[in-house]
């Protein structure tokens, strides 16, 4: 159990979201990942003097889409403010911001789990701006000029950063990586973000403190900053659980700190705290106008949304009869469920076409690392495959060797073709049958005198020679009849 | 509500100026001249006036999400105090 | 060119000898810059000139053809940012900076082919009224120079009136373009929130600076206003003036409503100023206006300058706060960034930009937001709706522009509260964002007194207009008797 025995764990995230606009959030430089240091930089991203920003508006549409998605209230007036704060990352020394009229309020995100939905309120969503990079001398290449200290890159200051505040609602070190999990599959369904975690495109921060059940008031929290995995989030959280019961049981306070977790060492270690850091100064940002989004925006961004993973498993449930993991395995990645969904619409059967889509074709895209457009199995040769299965010309080993020729590409990707060409089709033909039968029996008197005096497990050893002899093309079911036919005969 | 040497040390930190003592002093002294003044508005009774931030009333003033091409990075980097070859250098940020 | 005397020119009168080819150019620009040398040593009036720079670009014009206000020039006060020239925003922070690229508004000048001549003096980033602030020595007033020109565009305001510029520009934040025009004798203009382009300006306080022409008739501070108001897509507080902007030709003020604010009860204002006032509104009546009374509950008390001095201050501790030794600029190095930033803003501004950061600082901090930085946004709400009660019955509001003429260099530098109250008359325009011009109106003492006029928002052609009609009456003479025949 990873919250301790006697307490309530009372868990918040705040998620970052770097938003994959084309340019940055109050420059037009190109919003990219990577690239040679401070190649994509401006006047306006390093705050040359007489500099203004300018608000994307790609940037503002897309966190109202996530309001939309999460059923947040949309502000009818949002403003900007000045984070002020001193620090080499963030050039102008304030970070532009929200801060008491952000662009969407409320709302919430429902985990679909075998005990039902798991819904998770949100705060708040809204938008701001990424700081610079720095990177400590000796990491960042590049001839030194001066002294020893820090090298700092503009290129990721000022994308676009989209902040996402749950409510505590969190109980369990797992519920919440669990949630941000799915949080994460939402977003990129949004088509709004690539949310890679390792490459900091999405990045989870949790408050977490402890009570006892019962109580209703909240108590001390901490602040763990920036796991960069679901299961560091998950373990970081524990740990973090862990210390503050150690430290209750020992009669101590819990200190409102910011920590980091190091999953190599399973330790956590606080991040040196300036005295004045929280004193932010927020006020509203001169250079920028309020944003008032007009009815018909807001209407267009809805009706624009896609399907979402929460009512997309929920759907595969109850019109596909699939069971919850198979529900979730398919409906989180939009583009594996819209596969999915044509294998099922072609072949009639969503439960076989689950398991292939969950299966074999998974495990072929995990290995070729591509997307399922990406795939030469195309869904109407998976669909034509399973076809081939209900009418019995393939049994399941000719099955999984059509499926390799379809990932090989052979025949065209037409199953029909490659049972041909390979001549995997299942025997049926009672007559071609019966003549094996015959021979294999024939072949056989002892094995066939045991069976006869009762040792009826040998029909297997029967059903093996007949395979062996077809290339395990033959139909087993009718395999077994003729056996029993001309075993009984003497 | 009258200013203190402490204040005055405070918002010398938020601002990142360092003070020598006595100028901190002939500051406080300036400072505390000054909002004797103009801290009389704290006085004002008005809770039922809404706060202007901005003159102008002018609403959704948004840049189309257009790239353009970024500044050569030599013409930024040239201007600053202190470089590697490809970034900005600064001191040690601290423990 | 014997018949150029750049003492009486105007930039309109520039361009009418240029377009009948009676002057070059060249010519033009080398009598500026000979002036400009004459008196620069003693008025320390510009902080860069470049001639060869300034030459070259004439010469180019000369030979490229011109048109319009082509080829007269015009000097910048030093924190409008033009690429590879530098600019310092009269500040130690940033001495030795050269900007990678050019403020809007010089852009939108350059096109026209008005002539740059170089960088005016100004009191550190544009805080202060008397141009005595800047890091780089006072500008001295070109009607007597033991006298401050006012400030903080001191700088552009002298360059205009002592014939080293027929145009300049400013910024005006709390009155840094009227109250040193009206020092200097000369016409200045802040044009409405939102006309001119902030892109480029360094920034004191962003929801009031706005860009401005001084110019040495009203007919040419509309020419320079027409050349640099405009939308643009780099700031997002730039609509632009809803139509074009007019020259004015207007010779009285029949049909126009002018509002006089009486100066019963307040404090500060000399007898000079007061006389001249009075004078002023005896020629509004003899231009055939409409002369009524009109009142400002609350933006001429002592509130509405606490308001303007927690709101300025409160931004411009943001907007400086970039100045931090890491991408340009001076830094003093420390053992650890911190350190650095402390000793290289301790060396970099200086008293009174210190002091607005920490008041600014102080006024946003956590426990003192409401009471101070919040009650001055009320104080704001109060004074838009002064001007929105006062424009209801009049067209125009005209009051002094600055308490005093020209004050002594050193009589105030060291009494904060007494330089603040040098902008009584001109901060609440700023506040409501509206358009506001001083114009020479007389002598008092041999100094240059400014009358301020005061309109609704976007409403310059009216406001130029009826300044126009008010110049023909004043005759003003702008040659500072004391430089007649310099050079």
């Amino acid at each position: 159990m990873s919250v301790p025995e006697g307490w309530e764990a009372v868990i918040g995230l705040e998620i970052h979201v770097q938003l994959s606009t084309r340019s940055k959030m109050f420059c037009r430089c190109p919003n990219e990942p990577g690239g040679e240091p401070n190649t994509r930089i401006c006047p306006v991203c390093t705050a040359q003097p007489g500099a203004l920003p300018v608000a994307n508006r790609a940037a503002v549409e897309r966190t109202i889409a996530v309001g939309l998605a999460l059923g947040s209230e949309i502000a009818a007036h949002s403003t900007f403010h000045r984070k002020n704060y001193f620090y080499p990352d963030s050039p102008k020394a304030y970070q532009i911001s929200q801060f008491d009229e952000p662009l969407c309020s409320g709302g919430e995100l429902a985990v679909p789990t075998a005990d039902g939905d798991d819904v998770v309120g949100f705060e708040r969503v809204h938008l701001e701006e990424d700081a610079a990079k720095t990177v400590h001398e000796g990491g960042g290449g590049g001839r030194l000029t001066g002294s020893h200290g820090a090298v700092v890159d503009f290129n990721r200051c000022g994308t676009p950063l989209m902040e996402m505040v749950t409510r505590p609602d969190l109980r369990s070190p797992e519920q919440a990586s669990r949630f941000a999990a799915f949080l994460r599959e939402t977003i990129v369904a949004l088509g709004v973000s690539e949310c890679d975690m390792e490459k900091g495109s999405l990045r989870v921060d949790a408050n977490v403190s402890l009570r006892r059940p019962g109580v209703t008031e909240l108590t001390t929290k901490t602040e763990l900053k920036n796991m960069n995995s679901f299961s560091y989030l998950e373990r970081g959280i524990a740990r973090e659980l862990r210390r503050q019961a150690e430290l209750y049981d020992a009669g101590e306070q819990i200190v409102t700190q910011t920590l980091h977790y190091d999953p190599g060492s399973d330790e956590l270690t606080v991040l040196r705290s300036k005295e004045l850091a929280h004193d932010y100064r927020y006020f509203p940002e001169p250079d920028l106008v309020p944003i008032e989004p007009s009815a018909e925006l807001i209407e267009g961004l809805r009706a624009s949304l896609p399907e979402l993973p929460a009512a997309r498993v929920r759907r595969f449930e109850r019109d596909y009869g699939l069971s919850l993991a198979q529900a979730l395995g398919l409906g989180i990645a939009s583009g594996l469920a819209d596969y999915f969904e044509e294998v099922a619409a072609t072949s009639g059967d969503a439960r076989s076409a689950a398991n292939w889509v969950l299966n074999e074709f998974s495990a072929h895209l995990n290995e070729a690392r591509i997307e399922p457009g990406e795939s030469p199995v195309r869904p109407a040769a998976l669909a034509a495959l399973i076809g081939l299965v209900g009418d019995g010309t393939l049994g399941s080993a000719g099955a999984k060797q059509v499926f390799a020729a379809l990932v090989a590409g052979e025949s065209g990707g037409d199953p029909a073709a490659i049972v041909e060409a390979r001549g995997l089709g299942q025997i049926s033909d009672t007559g071609a049958l019966a003549a094996v039968v015959a021979e294999v029996v024939a072949a056989h008197p002892g094995q066939a005198e045991q069976f006869r005096s009762g040792k009826d497990a040998l029909i297997g050893f029967f059903v093996g020679q007949v395979m062996k002899a077809t290339g395990g093309r033959a139909e087993p079911q009718i395999v077994q009849t003729l056996l029993r036919e001309e075993l009984a005969r003497d | 509500m009258s200013l203190t040497p402490e204040d005055v040390r405070h918002a010398a930190a938020l601002a990142h100026i360092a003070l020598e003592p006595d100028e901190l002093e002939a500051l406080a002294r300036d400072l505390a001249g000054i909002l004797d003044h103009i801290g009389r508005i704290a006085e004002l009774d008005l809770t039922d006036v809404p706060p202007t931030s901005h003159a102008l009333d002018l609403v959704n003033v948004l840049g189309d999400d257009v790239p353009r091409e970024p500044w050569p990075r030599e013409q930024l980097l040239e201007l600053a105090p202190a470089r590697t070859a490809d970034g900005f250098l600064v001191p040690p940020i601290g423990a | 060119m014997a018949a150029f005397d750049v003492e009486r020119a105007s930039a309109e009168g520039i361009a009418r000898l240029l377009d009948a080819r009676e002057l070059t150019c060249e010519e033009v620009a080398q009598a500026y810059l000979e002036r400009i040398e004459a008196l620069n040593g003693d008025l320390n009036v510009y902080l860069h000139v470049d001639p060869e720079r300034v030459l070259a670009r004439a010469r180019a014009l000369d030979s490229e053809g011109r048109a319009g206000i082509a080829g007269v020039p015009i000097a910048y006060k030093d924190l409008l940012c033009i690429r590879g020239v530098p600019t310092t925003a009269g500040s130690r922070v940033l001495e030795g900076y050269r900007p990678p690229y050019t403020a809007t508004a010089v852009r939108r000048c350059e096109a026209e082919g008005l002539v740059e001549l170089g960088k005016t003096n100004m009191d550190e980033f544009a805080m202060g009224s008397s141009t005595e602030n800047s890091a780089y020595g006072p500008t001295r007033n070109p009607w007597d120079r033991e006298r401050v020109p006012g400030g903080s565009s001191g700088g552009s305001a002298a360059a205009v009136a002592a014939s080293m510029a027929p145009l300049s520009l400013g910024t005006d934040t709390g009155g840094s373009i009227r109250q040193p025009a009206a020092l200097c004798g000369v016409v200045g203009l802040k044009p409405t929130y939102g006309n001119v382009s902030r892109y480029g300006a360094i920034a004191f306080a962003s929801s009031l600076d706005q860009i401005g022409p001084f110019a040495r008739t009203v007919r040419d501070c509309a020419l320079a206003l027409r050349v640099i108001a405009g939308a643009d897509t780099c700031d997002s507080t730039c609509v632009g003036p809803p139509e074009p902007i007019e020259l004015p030709d207007r010779e009285d003020l029949r049909g126009i409503k002018v509002g006089a604010i009486s100066l019963d009860g307040i404090e500060g204002v000399s007898p000079g100023v007061r006389e001249s006032y009075e004078a002023a509104l005896a020629t509004v009546r003899s231009l055939g206006g409409e002369l009524v009374e009109a009142k400002l509950e609350f933006s001429l008390t002592p509130h509405a300058l606490a308001a303007y001095y927690l709101i300025a201050p409160a931004e411009a501790s943001a907007n400086l706060a970039r100045y931090d030794g890491v991408r340009y600029g001076l830094r003093v190095d420390g053992d650890d960034i911190f350190a650095m930033y402390d000793a290289t803003r301790e060396r970099g501004f200086g008293r009174e930009v210190k002091r607005r950061c920490l008041i600014g600082a102080y006024a946003l901090s956590a426990g003192y937001y409401d009471a101070y930085y919040g009650q001055a946004q009320r104080v704001r709400t109060l004074i838009r709706r002064d001007f929105d009660t006062a424009f209801a019955s009049c067209d125009l509001l005209l009051t002094p522009t600055a308490p005093t003429v020209a004050f002594t260099l050193g009589e105030l530098v060291d009494d904060p509260l007494a330089m603040y109250a040098c902008d009584l008359f001109t901060l609440p325009v700023n506040l409501s964002g509206l358009p506001a011009l001083s114009l020479p109106c007389g002598l008092s003492d041999g100094l240059p007194v400014g009358l301020h006029l005061a309109g609704p928002a976007f409403s310059e052609n009216r406001l130029l207009a009826a300044a126009h009609a008010l110049e023909g009456a004043f005759a003003f003479d702008p040659r500072p008797p004391a430089l007649t025949g310099a050079a």
